[in-house]
């Protein structure tokens, strides 16, 4: 292993997806480049079409990359995943948004967690259930359920089934595409603290993609503000919020209505003296 | 049946630190048959389900029977026919169904039962043979056109394509003619052919499986494409394979016996099923009984396959369904309803809308979502509805406007909208309430307009039938509500269809829709939830404005306590079915007076600090089936006692114009159960 | 719309191409050959050389397809084995019959088993179920054998229509309707379940859509959001189905035919099948190819004048 500055540097990031029907291809990532550090969560927030999810799936292999380079763990990911699957698959791991649809719905508790260790040439069966109940018990999910099909639980309960699943293999960083946003408010918060614990506990490394602004401010070191395929801003998420420097992120975080009726009417009025100054608000 | 877990049992948060001793000491469930050990890898119901869950069905046990009946009567027939089906006996032709000849005889006086059971070999036989080809050249094929997709797939979908545009008969024919009397080849042909609905079946399978995100997530963890196609995409097309494998061997048997009824088949005296058609077909004005035993076993034998597949298929549709199956059925126990006489209402004035308790119920057993609400809502007033999932806010917004999804029922309560009782109404009444004094708008606009009409003309549509307008006229006002919905272009965007704007047009063209009829009540679903912060707050906007110009009231539903207080004048928040409390909008935000919105509030992301954990709720929403007695939060309540799970909670007033379902009001706010 | 119309008609030449080639390679096998069959056992070999000269038999496949390639573009499709008559002659002699039966029957399935689906999916209930029930029966009876069923009933102990025969509607449009009756009926039964299922279905789909309901919330009537909106977006599915179902009614043709003694191509195909008339099962490959790529290629301008998404990008 080579000395590293970060866990993970991306450069100069191009995505570009064929346009359909004769349209022109459209470019999903244009030159972005990330770091993220050791124990550190990376908050990636932008609107639809952004390519906040892009970059993401980008780092996990899913989306195929035209340019640019990505240093994990001071391996180049490219090469590593190509000579070495399995290896980034145990350092790099995902939780998706849709907690109804990212568990195979034919597959027990306990086979969707002990799969990615039987896949890892894990054969003894006490050893996988011993780190299988070690898992759910970590996600705060009672033992019993390690027989139990996802359609037997709630939204909350399978997005920490697909925590638990994310962690078997002992990740060093977990890209979080929308992980909260499906679930409701009381529910978040829990999965939420789940994952702030397993960071504390385990030294994790997030990217935490959303598009819900506060959600990332509670969870994300620093923030990177994308838009049309490109990182428009990005500090350290208090600074970032307090006092935001380019246009679009004033204008993102000015929308975001917050639960207080007297300081979301000022804000209101703020934003609105904003739209005046520039149409940089409204796409 | 699994008992669904009930979420209140589940520990919520849990301290990480476990010592692996205590996590094996503690975790195998006691009482079970079976060791920790084992459950862990094996399904609660073994695999080979799909089998198991089939002969749970008795349409399906006793399809598989005749099946089997059939199979063995034909292919044993030389051990077990009654008679010799080639000994003809003049004497005793033309006979109908008698102890001799359990099904009569022909025009030879062959026993008939026998000549059927031989007659089964070859349409049998020949199904068999075009199902398997069928079955592994289909599946094959689909499964790694959809998988792997590119070049496979295009040239596989094109020879597809190409090929059910042949008509399947001739192609037989033109074999037959090449292979004369070989039955047997034309089948391996018409396994061939219809090898293809079995491809686009299982390509199609394979397609909507392979994004699916727990795909996604088995290559994150380093899967291997054959693992991934046995453990995740095989189970999910076993059912509609299954489902397709039974309409084939169905339709080749169908194709078979036709083929023998055109004479092609075993040569006399030998017979098949299509065969003893033909001479039936000789002899129906003399002895149209011969018809009938061959004709009902064709039958039978085709729908006992067809009503395997379609329990085949409503298995699959129940058990590998992404979402949760329907609990089990208990009865909301009758003193659960609790009836509040008195409506929520607003500041002094005359109401526009008053609901008392209103009680919508789903489903043949009549599961109660929404019991007892009242509330009621003064023109030009915005308030809100909010709650979590599964509160019943959506029910009841649907509900004011009678547009409840199939299967939903209003059982009771009053609507009443200016002195008229919505509940009560005919559809005609409701439907000229719509859109001309209430209208509804829904949380998805990519969803809510019909995707074969522009937008001029299903705007046009509410013009019309608002305001009489057709032609020009009609043009005229559609341009100018696209405009009031501040939508660039109206010209344009009256040309255009659905698939062509974005979400956030989408939803100003259902607004101007809503709004064409002037009413003055609004019931918007979650309107903003589909869309970007920027778009929703343009839409927050206009929706203030058009309260503003024209004192339109609106009922906003939502869950997000930040569009609560950007536009209600007024919050109700509902809880299981119930409203729990309900306050002007300050109040509410200052100082929540129910366990439950203090808790949300609490647990919102804006008002923490980064790092620090949050006041979490324990618990999630109980299911309607699993509503308690008494108070319906307290099982996730801090505040609760003994007393809170006795009977109902009645719905109390801390104060003007506020009401709160808890019997602890005084306790709420000093936050001393919430856990930090 | 008319570059997708026709990108679907040029379709039509792979298929004819494909379907073509596959039925000449494929007789190619045939076992003895043609020569012999029209000479019959008794002639001279010296007959028999210049008779395969003249055919061309001794060229190469390739060459033989092509030649007959050409032919088929002039119109000619060679002659019969069994009496030489040009094939074209026999076909277009028997193609009114089979039309007759596939356009009646379309239009009869397409008109009845759609405003029976309606039917079922607006009255629910009873319809709905007894429509489930009858879908399944429709699918598993063999039409040749309701033909006969209905031969028994109706033509021989009510006496209401003639069994057999064929009457030219140029002779008397009545008569050619009355004989066309049970044969309509029998080739149409199983595709009106079919269709009014699938009609049911989608339709009950379309109208429990968010699109329904908001129309519904702006008091849009029930019969304009029924035949205005449901039913054209339920109709893709429906035409789908249609298409598929109509292309095996070609097929049907020929053993319905061969029920009613109706002079159709499907009479000509099984004789010239049994004596192996290759020119005249070759024509026949080309004009059934034909008709299921009409019927297609109506199904798919239909398609595209109900899909905004294939019209307008």
């Amino acid at each position: 292993m080579t000395v590293r500055e970060h866990l993970l540097d991306a450069r100069d990031l191009r995505v570009v997806f064929k346009g359909r029907r004769g349209k022109p291809p459209v470019a999903a990532l244009d030159g972005v480049s990330i770091t993220i550090g050791d124990g550190e969560t990376l908050g990636l927030v932008g609107e639809s079409g952004s390519g906040k999810s892009t970059l993401g799936r980008a780092i996990l292999g899913l989306n195929r990359v035209q340019s640019g380079s990505i240093a994990f763990d001071g391996h180049d990911l490219f090469e590593w995943r190509r000579r070495n699957a399995r290896e980034v698959a145990a350092a790099l791991q995902v939780v998706f948004q849709d907690p109804y649809s990212s568990l195979n719905p034919t597959q027990t508790v306990g086979q969707i967690l002990a799969e990615p260790l039987q896949a890892h040439g894990m054969r003894d069966r006490s050893e996988l259930a011993r780190r299988v109940y070690e898992m759910l018990d970590r996600v705060g999910l009672a033992s019993e359920y390690v027989d139990r099909y996802p359609r037997q639980f709630s939204g909350g309960q399978r997005q920490r089934i697909a925590i638990a699943r994310s962690l078997m293999l002992g990740p060093k960083l977990i890209v979080c595409d929308e992980a909260l946003s499906a679930l409701d408010l009381s529910v978040q918060a829990q999965v939420a603290n789940v994952l702030m614990e397993l960071q504390r506990e385990l030294g994790l490394s997030y990217l935490f993609i959303a598009h819900d602004l506060s959600i990332v401010r509670l969870m994300a070191h620093r923030t990177v503000v994308m838009r049309h395929g490109q990182i428009v801003e990005q500090g350290p998420t208090d600074e970032l919020y307090s006092a935001p420097k380019h246009p679009y992120t004033q204008a993102l975080l000015a929308a975001e209505p917050v639960p207080d009726p007297v300081e979301q009417r000022r804000r209101r009025q703020a934003r609105a003296a904003l739209a005046q100054r520039g149409p940089m608000a409204t796409a | 049946m699994t008992p669904k877990p009930s979420p209140t049992k589940a520990p919520t948060r849990r301290d990480v630190t476990v010592s692996l001793a205590t996590v094996t000491n503690s975790s195998p469930a006691v009482g079970s048959a079976r060791s920790a050990e084992d459950r862990v890898l094996s399904s609660r119901r073994s695999p080979g389900t799909i089998v198991r869950l089939l002969l749970r069905r008795p349409v399906a046990v006793i399809s598989l029977l005749w099946i089997a009946l059939v199979s063995i009567a034909s292919f044993a027939a030389p051990l077990l026919m009654p008679r010799d089906p080639y000994e003809t006996n003049l004497s005793k032709a033309y006979q109908g169904p008698s102890l001799e000849n359990l099904l009569g005889t022909d025009q030879l006086g062959r026993d008939l039962l026998s000549r059927l059971m031989i007659g089964g070999v070859e349409p049998l036989s020949g199904a068999a043979v075009a199902l398997s080809i069928a079955v592994v050249v289909g599946a094959t094929a689909g499964i790694l056109a959809g998988y792997l997709g590119g070049v496979f797939d295009w040239v596989s979908s094109r020879w597809v394509e190409i090929s059910m545009a042949m008509p399947g008969l001739i192609v037989l024919l033109v074999v037959l003619a090449v292979f004369p009397g070989n039955t047997m080849a034309a089948m391996v042909a018409y396994g061939f052919l219809i090898a293809n609905p079995v491809y686009r079946v299982v390509r199609a399978a394979t397609f909507a499986v392979t994004p699916e995100l727990h795909v996604d997530a088995a290559k994150s963890a380093g899967l291997g494409a054959l693992r991934i196609l046995r453990r995740h995409i095989l189970p999910r097309i076993m059912g509609p394979l299954i489902v397709q494998a039974t309409l084939v061997a169905g339709v080749s048997i169908l194709l078979n016996t036709g083929l023998g009824f055109l004479g092609f088949g075993p040569k006399p005296p030998a017979t098949s099923w299509g065969a003893l058609i033909t001479e039936a077909s000789q002899l129906i004005v003399i002895h149209p009984w011969m018809l009938v035993p061959t004709g009902f076993v064709i039958i039978l034998t085709v729908l006992a396959l067809h009503s395997i597949g379609d329990t085949v298929r409503d298995i699959t549709n129940e058990r590998w369904a992404g979402m949760p199956r329907r609990a089990r059925r208990r009865q909301v126990p009758a003193e659960a309803v609790v009836v509040d006489q008195q409506p929520v209402a607003g500041p002094e004035g005359s109401a526009l809308l008053e609901v008392r308790d209103l009680t919508v119920a789903f489903g043949d057993d009549r599961v109660r979502v929404v019991e007892g609400v009242s509330f009621a809502v003064n023109a030009g007033e915005i308030v809100g509805l909010v709650g979590e999932s599964g509160c019943g806010k959506s029910v009841t917004g649907r509900a004011l406007v009678r547009l409840l999804a199939e299967g939903g029922e209003i059982v009771g309560g009053s609507i009443r909208f200016d002195g008229k009782d919505i509940a009560s109404m005919s559809e005609r009444e409701v439907n000229a309430l719509r859109g001309s004094e209430i209208s509804y708008i829904s949380q998805d606009p990519m969803m809510a307009l019909d995707p074969s009409f522009t937008i001029g003309t299903l705007v046009g549509e509410a013009v019309q039938r608002q305001e009489g307008l057709r032609g020009s006229a009609q043009k005229q006002r559609v341009l100018e509500l696209l405009a009031a919905v501040k939508l660039r272009g109206p010209e344009e965007t009256m040309r255009r269809y659905p698939h062509q704007i974005s979400g956030g047009m989408a939803q100003r063209v259902i607004i101007a829709r809503a709004l064409a009829g002037r009413p003055r009540l609004l019931i918007a679903d979650e309107p903003t939830t589909a869309l970007d912060v920027t778009v929703q707050a343009e839409i927050l906007d206009l929706l203030r404005e058009f309260q503003s110009r024209f004192g339109m009231a609106i009922i906003f539903v939502t869950h997000d306590w930040g569009v609560v207080a950007d536009i209600c004048e007024r919050a109700i928040v509902m809880y299981a079915g119930q409203i729990v409390e309900a306050a002007p909008i300050l109040d509410i935000f200052a100082a929540p007076k129910h366990p439950y919105t203090e808790g949300l509030e609490a647990s919102n992301p804006h008002h923490a600090t980064r790092g620090v954990p949050l006041p979490a709720l324990a618990g999630s929403v109980p299911a309607p089936r699993d509503w308690p007695t008494g108070c319906r939060f307290a099982a996730r309540c801090p505040y609760a006692t003994p007393d809170c799970k006795e009977a109902p909670i009645p719905l109390l007033s801390p104060g003007p114009e506020r009401l709160s379902r808890c019997i602890h009001i005084e306790r709420v706010g000093t936050r001393e159960g919430v856990t930090k | 719309m008319v570059r997708f119309v026709m990108r679907r008609a040029l379709f039509a030449v792979p298929v004819m191409l494909v379907v073509t080639v596959l039925s000449f390679v494929l007789t190619a096998f045939v076992p003895g050959d043609a020569a012999r069959t029209i000479l019959g056992p008794d002639a001279t070999d010296e007959e028999y050389a210049r008779l395969r000269s003249e055919m061309r038999l001794d060229d190469p496949l390739v060459v033989r397809y092509i030649v007959w390639l050409g032919a088929l573009l002039r119109g000619d499709l060679g002659r019969s084995l069994l009496n030489n008559q040009p094939v074209v002659d026999a076909l277009n002699q028997r193609l009114p019959v089979t039309l007759s039966l596939i356009v009646v029957a379309a239009l009869v399935t397409a008109i009845i088993g759609v405003a029976f689906g309606i039917a079922s999916a607006v009255k629910g209930g009873a319809l709905g179920r007894g429509l489930d029930m009858l879908a399944s029966f429709g699918q598993a009876v063999p039409d040749y054998w309701l033909a006969l069923l209905l031969v028994i009933v109706f033509a021989v102990n009510l006496g209401l229509f003639p069994a057999t025969g064929w009457v030219p509607p140029g002779e008397s449009v009545s008569r050619w309707a009355e004989r066309l009756v049970l044969p309509v009926v029998a080739l149409a039964a199983g595709g009106i379940t079919g269709i009014a299922k699938q009609t049911r279905d989608s339709m009950l789909s379309v109208l429990a859509s968010e699109y329904i309901l908001s129309l519904r919330a702006v008091g849009v009537p029930m019969s304009s959001i029924i035949f205005r909106h449901a039913l054209r977006n339920a109709a893709m599915p429906v035409l789908t189905v249609m298409g598929m179902i109509f292309v095996g009614a070609v097929g049907g043709t020929v053993l319905i035919e061969r029920v009613f003694a109706l002079p159709g191509l499907g009479g000509l195909a099984v004789s010239s099948t049994l004596y192996g008339d290759i020119p005249v099962v070759q024509g026949l490959v080309v004009y059934f190819t034909a008709i299921v790529l009409v019927v297609n290629l109506l199904v798919d301008i239909a398609y595209g004048l109900l899909n905004p998404k294939v019209r307008v990008r």
